[in-house]
């Protein structure tokens, strides 16, 4: 065990991936001598060479086309997409082209390629860098979506993406990437893909299932612990993989607990938030004490820095919306 | 509009330095593209095949760049019109009657075949063929990959995206832009107001050409040249100037937006009339070579006609097979459920 940031939880991931398997390479902006905006890819083109750290032309659509084409001569590149919110610009490419080939083909073809991309709110960046528009792709079949809630998360779910046989968009959150700092596993470390965890609370004792995942994770964390002190317990379960969801860990411990609220940064409507409540609510409906509450974003625009304060669900609006459901008859 | 000068016309292809072999076969493709076009529309019109893009006028475009490939290292990225260039690189047809029909199972090709299947959403297919040229470059295969592209795919973003880095990586590509001259009902003129999509690639870094593309001769001589360069790490751009003699698919009436007095000049300028008159004149080709060929042809075409119709079989299954490596479990249930419902014949 280390102690590590998100950032070099990635790297350290990343670092392994390259010298493991020799396909894999890493293109995007600024990834190479600079090491990427969030130095994510510091020192990898000095290990690994010109040709398996590549920065390449400002343009989105290509960067993540181009991996494509080369899955197809034999490689497994990473794209860097620098933001999650320039992504709609290979919006294209990731969501119609990456997740098609392997069915236009018939199997003769695939795209194994993991394209990680910073997201979400806390960074007070410029306009589009926060932007959380994951359920986008979560709605593309054929292409998997995974977000991770800490450095020890990262190192796994990552290792997990790069070796995974279907295409990954993974998101880091970008407020994590310096401030989360956990005891990371050395080396080899994976994760299984597809499966939530609990990352907090006992599942068969909680009154509460607060579901949340990435950056909203923290968040539930925090509420769980300002909760706790009420002598309220909560379970929170951290989805991890957007697409899919694991809805057995996710019903299995909401139909215990009886009660629900579902925390993401995005504008609610049509979020992740909003399919994990449709999903309970076909399913688990019976078990349910109370309505499921959605916590997120408002359905605005991700604002500028200033206003931030006001916008990214706060640790305080879960602990409301969990004695909401409480109080619920 | 645009229309080829006649001094192009004069000028361009020599029968000199093109094998006997390849103007042979090259004659006996166009056929063949012709005969599988006429069969594919009347199909179309019968019901048994799905919306279908004919590339009447462009045969000696497709033949001609595509047998300047070397089949074993080099590749085609197609967009959906370039049927006869694909078969010529080996991709079978039962398997593009296949697709056509509407059957993913048609876009299964052999692993020799070096090709992309078709892709529909214009100029996308651009970035993965400059990946894919990417790759034969790191791995050292010599091999050089012809991406197809129309007129109207070269206003995308696409094409300007992997024109860019197809120079900066010094790619092994050659992008092959069909100017037919139409984009559905858009005339090229409201494409571009450049003169040529050639000069496109003096912005690129690197060189373009422009060709008679109903010369098949010349064709094959430019993409050969072309992909001699490509293989040295310079990229090109070859506009072919031909003509979109049908409609853009099956489903189109070009007479709503053109007039048929400016398709007449390109019917007479047919690619396999121009170079069977001079295959003639060079003992190469002959009134009984021509039957040989369309009657063969013919055959080929009700066969692989014949081999799609047994082999079509749409079942709800395919709709999860091959979009995933491990089909989520809810996915899977979804399927399950559809196909128990289909199974009951709900839909007839």
């Amino acid at each position: 065990m280390s102690e590590q940031n998100l950032v070099s939880a990635i790297r350290d991931a990343l670092q392994i991936e390259l010298a493991r398997d020799e396909r894999q390479m890493i293109i995007g902006l600024d990834v190479g001598k600079m090491g990427g905006v969030f130095r994510a890819t510091d020192g990898l083109q000095a290990e690994f060479g010109e040709d398996r750290v590549v920065d390449l032309p400002i343009a989105e659509g290509v960067m993540v086309g181009a991996a494509i084409g080369l899955c197809v001569s034999g490689f497994r590149p990473i794209v860097e997409m620098q933001f999650l919110g320039f992504a709609h610009q290979a919006f294209h490419q990731i969501g119609q082209q990456l997740t098609r080939l392997r069915q236009r083909s018939q199997g003769r073809f695939s795209a194994p390629l993991t394209i990680r991309a910073p997201y979400g709110g806390g960074g007070k960046t410029p306009e589009f860098h926060s932007d959380c528009y994951e359920a986008l792709y979560a709605q593309c079949p054929g292409l998997r979506v995974v977000a991770p809630s800490s450095p020890t998360e990262a190192k796994g779910l990552l290792l997990a993406a790069l070796r995974h046989p279907d295409p990954v968009l993974f998101l880091e959150p970008i407020a994590g990437y310096r401030t989360w700092v956990d005891d990371v596993p050395e080396g080899d470390y994976v994760l299984p893909l597809g499966e939530a965890r609990i990352a907090y609370g006992n599942e068969n004792a909680a009154a509460v299932a607060v579901v949340s995942y990435g950056l909203s994770t923290q968040t539930a964390l925090r509420a769980a612990a300002s909760l706790a002190a009420e002598g309220i317990d909560v379970v929170v379960v951290d989805l991890r993989s957007l697409s899919p969801i694991d809805v057995g860990t996710l019903c299995r411990v909401v139909e215990k607990a009886g009660r629900c609220v579902v925390v993401t940064d995005a504008p609610v409507t049509g979020s992740i938030a909003s399919e994990v409540t449709a999903t309970l609510m076909e399913r688990v409906f019976w078990s349910l004490e109370a309505p499921i509450v959605r916590v997120g974003a408002p359905d605005v625009p991700h604002p500028l820095g200033a206003l931030e304060q006001f916008y990214i669900p706060t640790a305080e609006a879960v602990a409301d919306a969990v004695r909401s459901t409480l109080e619920a008859h | 509009m645009i229309r080829q000068s006649d001094d192009l016309r004069e000028t361009a292809g020599d029968i000199d330095g093109v094998p006997p072999a390849v103007i042979r076969e090259g004659l006996r493709r166009m056929i063949a593209a012709r005969v599988f076009d006429t069969k594919a529309i009347a199909m179309h019109r019968r019901g048994k095949l799905g919306t279908f893009p004919p590339c009447a006028g462009q045969e000696a475009s497709f033949v001609g760049a595509a047998l300047a490939l070397d089949r074993e290292r080099d590749w085609i990225v197609p967009q959906y019109r370039e049927i006869p260039a694909l078969v010529a690189h080996g991709a079978p047809l039962e398997g593009i009657i296949l697709y056509y029909m509407g059957d993913p199972a048609g876009g299964w090709w052999p692993g020799s075949v070096n090709a992309l299947p078709f892709q529909i959403s214009i100029a996308a297919q651009l970035p993965q063929a400059v990946g894919i040229a990417w790759g034969l470059k790191r791995r050292a295969t010599g091999g050089a990959v012809l991406a197809f592209v129309g007129d109207g795919g070269t206003s995308e973003g696409d094409f300007h995206e992997s024109a860019n880095l197809a120079g900066v990586q010094q790619c092994p590509i050659v992008f092959f832009v069909s100017n037919n001259g139409w984009a559905i009902s858009t005339p090229r003129a409201r494409q571009t107001a450049a003169a040529s999509f050639a000069d496109r690639a003096i912005g690129y870094g690197y060189d373009g050409v422009t060709v008679d593309g109903t010369d098949l001769l010349a064709v094959y001589r430019t993409v050969s040249e072309a992909l001699a360069t490509a293989r040295a790490g310079r990229p090109v751009i070859v506009e072919s100037l031909t003509y979109r003699v049908g409609p853009h698919s099956t489903v189109d009436d070009p007479r709503v937006y053109r007039s048929e007095d400016e398709v007449v000049p390109w019917r007479q300028s047919d690619g396999y009339d121009r170079l069977a008159l001079r295959a003639r004149e060079s003992g190469l080709w002959s009134d009984t070579d021509e039957l040989a060929a369309r009657e063969e042809a013919t055959r080929e075409v009700d066969a692989a006609f014949e081999r799609a119709q047994a082999a079509f079989k749409p079942a709800t299954r395919q709709l999860g097979e091959h979009v995933w490596a491990h089909l989520p479990a809810q996915t899977a249930a979804q399927l399950q459920e559809l196909e128990r419902r289909n199974a009951r014949g709900e839909r007839e």
